[in-house]
């Protein structure tokens, strides 16, 4: 479904990602791991690029979205993205926030938009927050607003970034349980994330980074039971 | 006794107090022919000096700062050469304007570039619109950048376009974050207004110094000038207010 090759990405001279090589397959849960500064955040921003690579090709769908004569607006139509700080549209009610893309893109009609916001809404049990404004959401309540104004595009995979580590603790499950759910639909997704929990649950693939490398990959199971790399066993013991 | 009998009897009568005299030099100011007209005549051609200039100004500043934002917003190895063309042409001219006085740059728009014209006051709303644009541009620009770029991602990630991410998402809460500082501007622009007496335009000013040379007193009219714009910024302050606390509505928790 995605398909990377040799992506390199340098802020000046200051190498975050070195020649990665990776496939997503549709429907896949991949979960990218690693310490701050691995470059796994740059490496999700790069797959609807938000980031603009250095080096290397993207193909998502057989398209090459890194030639500069691809329309991102259109590619990234089919890529919902989840951010770390949420990124909700404060100055619009939730509504609003939900249904802006899927009207001004013409994937949908307004009323047909509403219906979809309503049928989303209720599926995170935030029906009664359609006409509240994002400041008076808890950051839980933010993320899962932020999770189907993505879904509202119908998105044939959904990018998450850290999409749980600005929230209070109490909130994390909330959010990791819209995941979740989502997961079981078959949505494919690329998670990056420090939930362990979530990777060894919900995840079909766990990929390590470090240095701007995938140092080491394995299915969740065997990558928490026997981590081969020894900055991965570094790295699990820290963490886990 | 009225008011203009009053002024009779006391010019008729001379060796007036300091309080009678006062009131005389009031009278000649304000009542006197009735001179009061002439005040209100310079007002009606402040506020539409300032309206236009304002038309203008808002007009230049957002698309120069629109021009300049989307310039060092791309995308990096995908810079548009005409795009940089115009961005150099709106970095000259906010350069100019900034760099220069008002007062040279209507002296210069009246008497060089548009010495032939006579209508004075149009030229002086032109200038003032053109000098306007070049602040406002940078305080739109300021709002624009200032704003976290998670807003544009966010729309950009929903696979908005740029203009749309703009328009919907940036411009909206840019708007809200540079209202104090763009009545600032607007209010230095009302009080600019003064300055395009220097080229014959006909307001306030203008008719205060015509009203002075006929008293050979200065003080009554330049205090009754300067009421009048005290009065107008804070009917103005106050509405800006207004503006600010709805769209504050947002904000709300």
């Amino acid at each position: 479904m995605i398909d990377v090759k040799h992506l390199k990405k340098s802020f000046g001279n200051h190498v975050v990602l070195d020649d990665i090589s990776e496939h997503i397959y549709p429907g896949e849960k991949v979960v990218v791991i690693g310490p701050s500064g691995s470059g796994k955040s740059t490496f999700l921003r790069c797959l609807n690029l938000l980031e603009t690579p250095t080096a290397g090709t993207i193909t998502f769908e057989g398209k090459v979205i890194t030639d500069p004569k691809s329309d991102i607006d259109k590619i990234r139509q089919h890529m919902g993205m989840v951010f770390q700080h949420f990124n909700l549209f404060p100055n619009m009610t939730i509504r609003k926030n939900i249904t802006l893309a899927p009207v001004r893109t013409g994937l949908m009609k307004q009323d047909e938009a509403d219906e979809t916001a309503i049928a989303l809404l209720k599926r995170v049990d935030l029906l009664d927050k359609a006409d509240a404004y994002p400041a008076q959401l808890s950051g839980g309540q933010k993320q899962r607003i932020a999770i189907v104004r993505a879904l509202a595009m119908k998105p044939k995979v959904m990018l998450f970034d850290e999409p749980t580590s600005a929230l209070d603790p109490e909130m994390v499950g909330e959010v990791l349980d819209v995941m979740k759910e989502l997961a079981q639909e078959g949505m494919t997704m690329v998670v990056v994330t420090h939930e362990m929990g979530f990777a060894r649950e919900v995840g079909s693939r766990v990929l390590f980074m470090d240095g701007g490398h995938v140092l080491e990959q394995n299915e969740p199971h065997a990558f928490f039971a026997n981590p081969q790399n020894e900055r991965t066993k570094l790295f699990l013991s820290k963490v886990l | 006794m009225n008011l203009a009998q009053l002024y009779e009897t006391l010019t008729a009568a001379g060796n007036l107090s300091g309080w009678q005299e006062m009131y005389v030099n009031f009278y000649k100011a304000w009542f006197l022919n009735d001179r009061w007209i002439q005040y209100f005549k310079g007002l009606l051609t402040t506020i539409e000096v300032t309206v236009i200039a304002l038309i203008i100004g808002v007009a230049l500043g957002v698309v120069v700062a629109v021009i300049r934002t989307a310039h060092d917003q791309q995308r990096l190895g995908r810079r548009n050469p005409v795009l940089g063309i115009i961005n150099a042409l709106c970095k000259i001219y906010v350069t100019i304007i900034r760099g220069t006085p008002m007062m040279v740059q209507l002296l210069i728009m009246g008497f060089v570039i548009f010495k032939s014209s006579r209508n004075f006051t149009l030229v002086g709303a032109l200038s003032l619109g053109i000098n306007s644009g070049a602040y406002v541009a940078e305080i739109i620009r300021g709002g624009l950048m200032s704003l976290d770029p998670g807003q544009m991602e966010a729309g950009r990630s929903l696979g908005l376009g740029y203009f749309d991410t703009m328009r919907f998402i940036v411009i909206p809460q840019a708007f809200k974050a540079i209202l104090p500082s763009l009545g600032n501007e607007f209010i230095t622009l009302l009080k600019d207004t003064s300055l395009i007496s220097v080229i014959g335009g006909k307001e306030i000013v203008y008719f205060a110094q015509a009203i002075i040379t006929k008293t050979y007193e200065a003080m009554y009219p330049y205090i009754i000038v300067a009421i009048m714009y005290l009065i107008m910024v804070l009917i103005f302050t106050w509405l800006q207010g207004k503006l600010e606390r709805r769209l504050r509505e947002s904000d709300r928790r």
